[in-house]
């Protein structure tokens, strides 16, 4: 029963997320092959790569966006080398279409929304507008500069950054991580509601969740935050499974995947401030006396050295987390692109060299990918556990 | 190469390496204890990775003021 469910509802997902998809698929590489061949430069030896691997290459490799349109046979002399790192930061970093594949020189990406409060009002426009390298009522993605793959637009000769509220790619992989959970969870609550005596045992889909969350509560969360546990863990739970399925879902390198959410500073920021609420909103009265007058001798009160150095320690624990977190997805994420980089790199070096380091890269990725598995769960499993230790620490009661 | 990034470049890995230091003694800390008492290997393994992730805090901090120097 409640397996075909999950099919039937996996089934409905999935024609949501490719219809919008499907009947937006835009393909702007070839109105625009003369204008981004004029700005970014070209590279034959990376685009020639690019399809004699198309079995290998990520496919969201946007690296070849603008360097794929014109097709070149053979390696120009001319050619300019492939660039390791600026692929690797290209694919890192968020941006306004969500990109699928290149095929024949096409780019294949779903345009998203982009919402900005330029000098002449509110727009909100479909990406594809711009993406290519056009310009829509003033407004450009930025090639280079600091504002670089940002939407701008010129004010007085130099460019400045409109108020920009645009769904990205990131903000789009948060909602599709939403709708994931949102389905996996009220699929178990409805069979928790349906049980009976018969059949009372949660079966499939509701007791994987049921062994998932019942692990994470008597493991983490009772232990962490102690007596009053219950009040903090939906907010920690919540927390985890964003965190997992996040990270799993930047592991998956096609289309509802792909999107380095964890690996944003800005979302794990957003994470971060809300344990920091959780933590002190919570707090008990003695636990902000022991930051403001610990019961220490008073000289190291008088002189607030220690009030001084407790105080900093409520904002280092959140930014820590913070940190933690991107970090630690980032350097997953780059260290396996670099990993596929080598394909790239080598392919000027002959057939011999470049089919050797390709089944190395190819190796290594199944390792790092395998590694970065264990990394999803750890950091997910790291972070709830650090909220629970910090909330736990806040709900200090005066020992009588 | 300039010389600040250089610097950064060591200093990340001294960051690095210091963290390595510390997160190993603790794992010895931990293999010990659990190998004497297995059956409180889940309330060491907890602390275990408490205090991991507080060094990994700190050498995180370094990384990034590396990061920004480079």
């Amino acid at each position: 029963m409640i397996l075909s469910r999950t099919y039937r509802i996996l089934i409905v997902m999935l024609l949501a997320l490719a219809l919008p998809g499907a009947s937006s698929f835009c393909a702007h590489a070839e109105d625009d092959a003369v204008t981004s061949a004029a700005i970014q430069p070209v590279s034959p030896v990376q685009t020639d790569s690019v399809s004699a691997h198309t079995g290998l290459e990520m496919p969201s490799d946007s690296a070849a966006r603008a360097d794929a349109a014109p097709m070149v046979a053979g390696i120009a002399p001319e050619a300019e080398p492939f660039n390791p790192k600026k692929m690797v930061m290209e694919h890192l970093a968020d941006s306004y279409d969500w990109h699928i594949t290149t095929f024949k020189g096409r780019h294949i990406s779903i345009p998203l929304p982009v919402i900005v409060k330029s000098s002449t009002g509110w727009h909100v426009f479909m990406s594809n507008r711009i993406t290519g390298g056009g310009t829509y009522k003033g407004l450009y993605i930025a090639k280079e500069g600091s504002h670089e793959g940002k939407i701008v637009e010129d004010v007085d000769g130099d460019q400045r950054r409109p108020i920009d509220i645009s769904l990205t790619k990131t903000a789009c992989g948060i909602l599709v991580v939403c709708a994931i959970m949102l389905v996996l969870f009220l699929t178990a609550a409805r069979a928790y509601k349906k049980r009976n005596e018969v059949d009372y045992c949660p079966k499939g889909l509701a007791g994987l969740l049921e062994w998932l969350i019942d692990s994470i509560l008597d493991s983490v969360i009772k232990p962490c935050v102690g007596e009053n546990y219950l009040k903090f863990a939906p907010y920690l739970l919540t927390a985890f499974f964003f965190i997992f399925c996040s990270n799993l879902l930047g592991l998956v390198p096609f289309f509802p995947g792909g999107a380095n959410i964890t690996g944003n500073i800005a979302v794990t920021l957003v994470l971060a401030v809300a344990t920091f609420l959780a933590v002190n909103l919570f707090g008990t009265k003695e636990y902000y006396k022991e930051i403001f007058w610990p019961d220490v001798p008073v000289f190291l009160k008088a002189i607030p050295l220690m009030p001084v150095i407790e105080f900093i320690g409520i904002f280092t624990k959140p930014f820590a987390l913070m940190m933690r977190l991107f970090a630690n997805i980032m350097a997953g994420h780059s260290i396996i692109l670099s990993i596929s980089c080598i394909i790239f790199a080598t392919a000027h070096l002959g057939a011999a060299v470049n089919g050797s380091m390709t089944a190395i890269s190819v190796l290594f990725m199944v390792f790092m990918n395998c590694l970065e598995l264990l990394v999803a769960f750890l950091q997910a499993y790291v972070f709830t556990m650090l909220s629970s230790v910090f909330i736990g620490l806040a709900q200090v009661k005066h020992e009588e | 190469m300039e010389l600040s990034s250089v610097a950064a470049v060591l200093s990340a890995a001294l960051a690095v390496f210091a963290a390595a230091f510390g997160i190993s003694k603790i794992g010895k800390a931990a293999m010990e204890a659990i190998s004497r008492q297995p059956e409180s290997a889940g309330n060491i393994r907890t602390s275990m990775i408490i205090v991991a992730a507080l060094i990994e805090g700190v050498a995180l901090f370094a990384v990034v003021i590396c990061f920004m120097a480079l």
